[in-house]
This record gives structure tokens, C-alpha cells and sequence, in this order.
């Protein structure tokens, strides 16, 4: 928000043109309330995965445990092969994705931003046409699974998302309103070629566009857990985001995998698995990088969200 | 004419060769992402089976359409896309104008921002993280509200996950707190863009808070309000799949009233199986959500051109 809210006091920056003082403070105890609600879960789930098993199981989900207990992120960390291997999945289609988008969508949307090329019009349309209308889940599914034969392969996880056409429409934007053609035109009487000129000139001028665009790009990637459901079956390729998934719907899921509860059924003993709080510590485990990196990353984010109207 | 129409397109792929080349890539991708599966809707015509393949199964007409319609489940699912996309355009207006309205009355930019910023975070979650935030208040054996909320204050615990009564509420509230946000987000630049000077002459005019805020701040942003709304209703026969999927935990008592049209799609076709009757509802959801993206945009465009989809 900072960008918004610094530049310019609100309304009310005319001292004589402010809220009566009960009407403020209800305002600020609207807010105060309000932003409580938007953590309050995040916290109630951070409390359950340090809450111990047998006092959850006793006492529910409770913000204030009777007892603390680090035994899930024991457990979790005693066997974390799943986890470090869905984490690496992610970590990899974020990065590459978001890097292969980004290079991608930048070398569509620089020609169709060219006035002086002829075809700019059409291949506008070609991508733009996309967002209007869509074949649906069923015949794009057969295309990725018959036709590319992509089921069960991490491609699956990064194609589908490459190319936004609304993020093409704003680089091209971009592209037209910020990139001046006389310094265009300069390069091309220095006898630069086009792909020259792009990496030399388009790309430094165009950080701004570029870095929004990747944020909300390794936001798409890192949460995406729709295509590990449709493309992949396979536990080696599932993302944190669709382990999350597993472990919600089966929280054996994990211990299935886990060496140490056969180690200990092995020995003839009975698993104690603390099922209610792995799961919660799960979570924190997937969604911590984003709580910790999103107060730092929003105002760009916010930029993204007011950047002018998207032509076609 | 047609040799010199030949000279000149020849020359202009000398000239720009290198462009096409730039957009190989991104061509590709649209057409294997986008384009042939628009061509896959004919899928909803034919009697698919694994031996002939796509093309070579035969046709069947308006079959898939008319075993559609029989079932129940096209008039539900209908329903349900339609009503709670309506109620989340209602609230995804109401709701992030009164914030960003308040929020534009705050003295504190300091306080201001940190509201905003906080009101952020839900649209950063996932919709598996959602889900489990969801959970840990509905669960029905150690959620916060039938362990300790609803008997705190003295009523009976609710079986969340089994009770369809709840969930017409549940999900426009969860839908709301990931929204309102970013939604706010957009309100707060538009009302922070108006000018100034409306403002002072308002109060040397004696004008009350009140009276700024209906007369001077919603008459300026109203196309934004109706760009922004017109937008949400050329989408409204797609659901928001992560929503209506993974909050209620396919829990299979609720469909009734959680089955929208892109959840009832992927079940009956990669769980089911039936590809003629997910493809005839897919197609469907298709054409007429196309017709209501121009519809929607002709209208804007007639209310104010610079702000039409295209």
C-alpha cells in the first residue's frame, strides 16, 4: 500500500475536514477487528502444531493448549523425505516457470508493441482472444495427456501456466508507453538487430514490468496445486501445495511413507502417530515462505493491481 | 495485385523475421494450451471412445446436451455457479468500497497501510491453505467452533462438513476475506486518484462527511465500481474451482449445494469418467460464458470506451 497511501494523505489532510472523533475511533476499531480476523486462523493453526497430540485430541483446537508439544515438526523432520522432495518439486517449477514465462511472455509481447510491424494487430488478437473464450477442462486435459503425453511429468506443472494473456497485454502496454521509438529508431541506424536491441535496451527499461509480472507469476506457480491434481499421480512430482491436499484428505498419506513408522511396526510396536498436529505443522511448513516474504513483496504486488487499463 | 501483395509480405518477413522467431515460443504454447483444445469442443458432439480416438469416434449430435439436461445435476449446479457468483459480485462490491472508504478516512498513514497490508495476506494463501484454516474452525470433532466458540455461547455444536444449510453462508464469507483485499486495493487508488479540490470547496461549503462521500467520492469512482462489477458478471458462469473444491472437502452431503458447474465438469469427467457429459457441460459453460464477456464489455464500452476489455 505504500506506494498509494504515502504519496498522498487521504481526504482528509484539510484539518478542518475530519471525522468526528467517535466516528474515528469505531473506524479504527473496525480495522483493528477486521485485520484480528484475517490472522486469527493462521494463528490458530500455528498453535495447534505446537500443541500437543493427546490435549488437541482432548481439547480441540485451541489457541491456548494446556500443554506444548514440538512433536510434529519431530516427526515431520525425523522423515522428511516426501516433504524435502515435494519442496524441491516446487521450488523448481516456481523458479523455472516464473523465469521461462517471463522470458517468454517478454519476447511475445515486444513485437506486438512495435507500431511500425505489420502484423502487431493480429497476434495482438491471438493472444488476447484467449481470455475470451476457452475449451474447457476436458478436450485441454486430452490435449496434455494424449497428444503431449505429459501425465505424471513436471512439464505438466509449468506449461499450462507459462503464457497469461493479461500479462502479455501489460508488458505490451508497457512496452508502448514507456519505451521511447526515438531511442528505437537510434539503435537500428547503429545498425543493431532486433534481439539486440531487445536485450540491450527493451529489457533494462522494462525492470519495473518485468519484476511485477514474475511476482505474481512465482505467486501463480508457488500456490498451484490444480495441476498436480489433474496431471499427477505419480508421489515423486507432487508440490507442497498438493501434499497439503493429500495430507488433509489422508493423513496416513505421510506416514505411509514414513520410514520411521515402519521402523517401529517393524519392532512390534504400536505407532503413536500425532495425526491432528502433523497435519497443522504440515501447513505452516508449506505456507511459511509466503507469510514471511509477502509484507515485503505487497506494495508491488499493489502496483500490479492499479497499473492502467489493459488495451486489446 | 497479388504479386505485389506477395512482394510486400515477403519483405516484411525479411524485414521482421526476427520478431516471428521471438514469438515461435509463445505461439506454440497458445496454440497447444489454448488453441486446439477450442477445436476439442467438438468432443460434446461425438460418442468418445479410446479405440477410434478423437476423430474417428462417431458423432452424436445433441445426445450428450439431452442426457445433460435429464439429470438433475444440470439445473443444480446451474443454480449454484449462478447464485453464489452473483452474491460474491454483491459482496465484492459492498464490502472493499465501505473498507477502502474508511480506510480513505484514516489520519494515520501508518495504521492505513498496516490494515491494508494485513487485509493482503488471505490473498497470498492458497486455496489448500484455505481449506485447512477453514477447517480448523468447522472440524467437527476439534474445530474452535464446536469445541469452544458454540459452547461458550450456550448453543448446540453444528456438524459443519454435513449440514447444507450453512454453507450458502460459509463460502460467499470465505470467498469475501480472500477478496476484499485486493478488491480494496482497487477501490483505495481510484478514490486516492480524485482530486483535491473537490473536497476544499466541499468544506468551505459546510459539506458533511457524509454528504462528500455520496455526492463527490461514489459519483467519481462509479466507473471504476461498474467497470470492476461488469467484469465479475462476464465471468459469472465460471466458478472459482479451488473455492467451491477444496473448502467443503468434497464432502459429498454438501454437493447439493457446492456442486457449480467447473467442479461438476472435473468429477464427471476425471473421476466419473463420462467425457460426453463433462465436455457437453464444459462447452456449454464455454459458449456461454463468451457471450456474456462481450455482452458485459459492450456495455462498458458504452459507458465509457476507455475502459472496455477491447
Amino acid at each position: 500500500m505504500e506506494s498509494i497511501v504515502a504519496e498522498k494523505a487521504p481526504s482528509a489532510s484539510n484539518p478542518q475536514n475530519k471525522l468526528s472523533l467517535p466516528a474515528s475511533a469505531g473506524i479504527h476499531l473496525f480495522f483493528i477487528l477486521y485485520s484480528l480476523f484475517c490472522i486469527i486462523p493462521v494463528i490458530l493453526i500455528i498453535m495447534v502444531s505446537i500443541s500437543d497430540e493427546s490435549t488437541v485430541v482432548r481439547e480441540g483446537y485451541q489457541f491456548f493448549p494446556s500443554k506444548f508439544d514440538m512433536g510434529a515438526y519431530e516427526f515431520l523432520f525425523k522423515d522428511a523425505r516426501q516433504i524435502i522432495r515435494s519442496y524441491g518439486i516446487s521450488i523448481f517449477v516456481t523458479v523455472f516457470g516464473t523465469l521461462s514465462s517471463l522470458i517468454i511472455m517478454a519476447l511475445y509481447a515486444y513485437p506486438i508493441s512495435r507500431s511500425d510491424f505489420p502484423h502487431a494487430k493480429p497476434f495482438t488478437f491471438f493472444v488476447f482472444f484467449t481470455m475470451l473464450f476457452g475449451g474447457g477442462l476436458v478436450p485441454w486435459y486430452l490435449v496434455y495427456v494424449q497428444m503431449l503425453e505429459l501425465k505424471d511429468n513436471i512439464m505438466a506443472l509449468i506449461l499450462p501456466l507459462v503464457i497469461s494473456a493479461f500479462f502479455v497485454l501489460i508488458m505490451r502496454t508497457f512496452f508502448i508507453t514507456t519505451i521511447p521509438s526515438a531511442v528505437l529508431e537510434s539503435a537500428k541506424i547503429d545498425g543493431a538487430g532486433e534481439l539486440t536491441i531487445f536485450m540491450r535496451i527493451v529489457l533494462p527499461l522494462s525492470l519495473p514490468v518485468l519484476a511485477t509480472v514474475a511476482l505474481f507469476q512465482t505467486l501463480t506457480y508457488w500456490n498451484d496445486w490444480f495441476l498436480s491434481l489433474v496431471f499427477i499421480t505419480k508421489d515423486a512430482n507432487i508440490t507442497v501445495q498438493y501434499l497439503m491436499y493429500k495430507t488433509m484428505l489422508n493423513i496416513q498419506f505421510l506416514a505411509n511413507n514414513s520410514t520411521a513408522a515402519a521402523a517401529i511396526q517393524a519392532a512390534g510396536g504400536t505407532f503413536r502417530f500425532p495425526s491432528e498436529t502433523v497435519r497443522m505443522a504440515m501447513v505452516i511448513i508449506g505456507v511459511g515462505p509466503i507469510i514471511f516474504a509477502y509484507p515485503f513483496f505487497q506494495k508491488y504486488f499493489v502496483k500490479g493491481l492499479t497499473v492502467g487499463a489493459v488495451k486489446g | 495485385m497479388d504479386i505485389l501483395y506477395g512482394k510486400f509480405q515477403k519483405s516484411v518477413f525479411r524485414k521482421y523475421w526476427m520478431f516471428y522467431l521471438m514469438m515461435l515460443p509463445g505461439i506454440a504454447i497458445l496454440v497447444v494450451n489454448n488453441y486446439i483444445p477450442m477445436f476439442g469442443i467438438l468432443i460434446a458432439f461425438k460418442n468418445i471412445n479410446y479405440t477410434d480416438g478423437i476423430l474417428g469416434s462417431p458423432w452424436t449430435g445433441l445426445r450428450n446436451f439431452e442426457y445433460l439436461f435429464k439429470t438433475k445435476d444440470a439445473w443444480i449446479i446451474t443454480r449454484n455457479t449462478l447464485l453464489y457468483n452473483g452474491s460474491f459480485i454483491v459482496l465484492n462490491l459492498i464490502v472493499p468500497l465501505a473498507f477502502a472508504l474508511m480506510l480513505n478516512e484514516m489520519r494515520s498513514r501508518f495504521l492505513a497501510k498496516l490494515h491494508q497490508t494485513i487485509m493482503f495476506l488471505p490473498y497470498f494463501l492458497s486455496m489448500v491453505v484455505v481449506s485447512y484454516l477453514a477447517f480448523a474452525f468447522m472440524s467437527d470433532e476439534h474445530g474452535f467452533l464446536n469445541t469452544t466458540l458454540l459452547p461458550m455461547l450456550g448453543l448446540d455444536e453444528v456438524k459443519w462438513y454435513f449440514t447444507k444449510e450453512v454453507w450458502p453462508y460459509v463460502l460467499p464469507l470465505v470467498n469475501t476475506w480472500k477478496w476484499v483485499g485486493y478488491y480494496t486495493v482497487i477501490y483505495m487508488a481510484a478514490i486516492i486518484g480524485i482530486d483535491e479540490e473537490y473536497y476544499e470547496a466541499a468544506t468551505i461549503d459546510g459539506a458533511s462527511k457524509w454528504k462528500q462521500m455520496t455526492r463527490i467520492t461514489i459519483p467519481l469512482i462509479t466507473p471504476v465500481i461498474v467497470i470492476m462489477t461488469l467484469l465479475q458478471i462476464g465471468r459469472i458462469f465460471n466458478a472459482d474451482f479451488g473455492l467451491f473444491f477444496q473448502v467443503p472437502r468434497e464432502s459429498g452431503v454438501l454437493f447439493p449445494v457446492t456442486n457449480v458447474i467447473d467442479t461438476y465438469v472435473y468429477r464427471t469427467f476425471l473421476t466419473v469418467g463420462d467425457i460426453g457429459l463433462s465436455s457437453a457441460a464444459g462447452l456449454l459453460q464455454s459458449v456461454v460464458g463468451f457471450t456474456l464477456v462481450f455482452l458485459s464489455n459492450w456495455i462498458v464500452r458504452r459507458i465509457n470506451k476507455d475502459n472496455a476489455l477491447f
